[in-house]
């Protein structure tokens, strides 16, 4: 178990950051730290999936003369459409946030959700 | 049947009458409990309204919610951690993943798409769908955020007064910003570029290149204000070049994936692996993605920043 955990360490670092992402995303009421939070979950993916593209002494896959071991190139391409996925995600999603806020000048979910169902006519 | 009590009552139903709809709430409120059936209906007063949540039951709401968020998140985090120990060992060269289809990359993306730096090749030949999409997602986010935040036009403005902003934010700007920035400028520009072009060679490529000249964008008018970029980067000059490149990009791929996915040799021969013109339509599209990617950064920028570009 412990040996595990010293050799899968990247791994389940990953799996950690995913988990703060997920914490913020769900029990912070702040709609940006909820961005953030979403954004930490994304990079969690990235370390994940780097770290399963990883030879011990491997070289970045740039054909060179003189490297035998390079590591994997599928996972980089997979993170690169990964990141410009997210960039464009948290860009929307601030955009919304924005919205948000200029309408009902608060950026507490609880109480925009609360402004929205007021705003409908309902007696909350 | 009684009466409602409050006093204001009447006039409130007076002017509801007249034709203040907000103030349905308020008169169902005190008025239904004490209306005959018959009545309701003749105003429409049909449903009950509910009665308000009080603050301590949204408080309790609460701490349900987040203690029950709290233990569906633990669960998940101890699951995820129990599943990464069972994963191969980081660095482990026999690892599963580390299967045919590397050794096909690796091995031969040199000779069939005539790439050094073999994500490139998978990313524009072997993935290109992937990356395709990937594009016109940057597209339509970007599109969605204009349309979000895109606040008024830009004003056409006379010699003279761009002259006199000059003047004005010459005088405003931060003077150490501006001098760094008209050294920096062009070396931040030119290595975007460098990474765009040797995007096939070396580390790099479309994505990486258009971030560091969309970087460069902004850097220009972040020193400067946003009047004297637009005299070089122009709102129709943006607009042509995002346009226009995702044009380019979806017109090659459309040959690309209709000739059978194998390169276009007809119409860009892969040439000497190691130069800059070689590697076939992977330099072209490098180069599309890498405008389109500036344009992207600098637009999304200057829609936060100001609401248009």
């Amino acid at each position: 178990m412990l040996e595990l955990l010293r050799s899968n360490y990247i791994e389940c670092f990953a799996m950690f950051l995913y988990a703060v992402g997920l914490f913020t995303l769900i029990l912070d009421k702040n709609l940006v730290k909820k961005i953030i939070g979403m954004d930490i979950m994304d990079s969690a993916v990235y370390l994940l999936l780097g770290s399963m593209g990883y030879i011990r002494g491997g070289k970045a896959p740039i054909l060179t003369e003189g490297v035998e071991t390079y590591v994997s190139p599928l996972p980089t391409g997979l993170v690169l459409t990964g990141i410009v996925v997210s960039v464009s995600v948290s860009a929307l999603m601030m955009a919304l946030a924005i919205r948000l806020y200029g309408k009902y000048h608060t950026l507490d979910i609880d109480e925009i959700y609360l402004l929205a169902r007021r705003g409908e006519g309902e007696n909350v | 049947m009684n009466e409602p009590r409050s006093p204001g009552f009447v006039a409130k139903w007076k002017r509801w009458r007249k034709g203040s709809p907000e103030l349905l709430r308020d008169l169902q409120c005190e008025a239904l409990p004490h209306m005959h059936p018959d009545r309701r209906a003749k105003y429409g007063w049909e449903d009950r309204p509910k009665a308000p949540i009080s603050a301590q039951d949204r408080k309790r709401l609460r701490s349900i919610y987040r203690s029950l968020a709290i233990v569906a998140c633990s669960v998940i985090f101890l699951f995820f951690l129990a599943t990464a120990l069972t994963l191969p060992r980081v660095g482990d060269p026999d690892a599963p993943a580390m299967n045919e289809v590397v050794d096909r990359y690796l091995n031969d993306s040199m000779e069939e798409t005539g790439v050094v730096n073999t994500v490139a090749g998978v990313i524009l030949s072997y993935r290109a769908f992937d990356t395709l999409g990937e594009a016109h997602v940057l597209f339509s986010a970007l599109a969605a955020v204009m349309i979000l935040l895109e606040t008024h036009a830009v004003t056409k403005r006379t010699k003279q007064e761009r002259l006199l902003q000059r003047v004005v934010w010459g005088a405003q700007g931060d003077p150490i910003m501006q001098e760094v920035t008209r050294i920096l400028f062009p070396a931040v520009a030119l290595f975007g570029i460098y990474v765009i072009f040797n995007g096939h060679l070396s580390p790099g490529g479309g994505f990486s290149g258009g971030t560091v000249f969309g970087a460069c964008l902004i850097l220009h008018s972040i020193a400067f204000g946003d009047d004297e970029t637009r005299r070089f980067f122009s709102e129709r000059i943006f607009l042509i070049v995002k346009v226009s490149t995702l044009l380019v990009y979806s017109i090659v791929m459309f040959a690309f994936f209709f000739t059978g996915a194998n390169g276009l040799p007809w119409a860009f021969p892969l040439g000497t692996v190691g130069n800059i013109f070689s590697s076939g339509h992977i330099l072209l599209v490098n180069i599309v993605v890498g405008f389109e990617v500036a344009c992207t950064m600098y637009g999304m920028y200057s829609m936060f920043e100001r609401g248009h570009v």
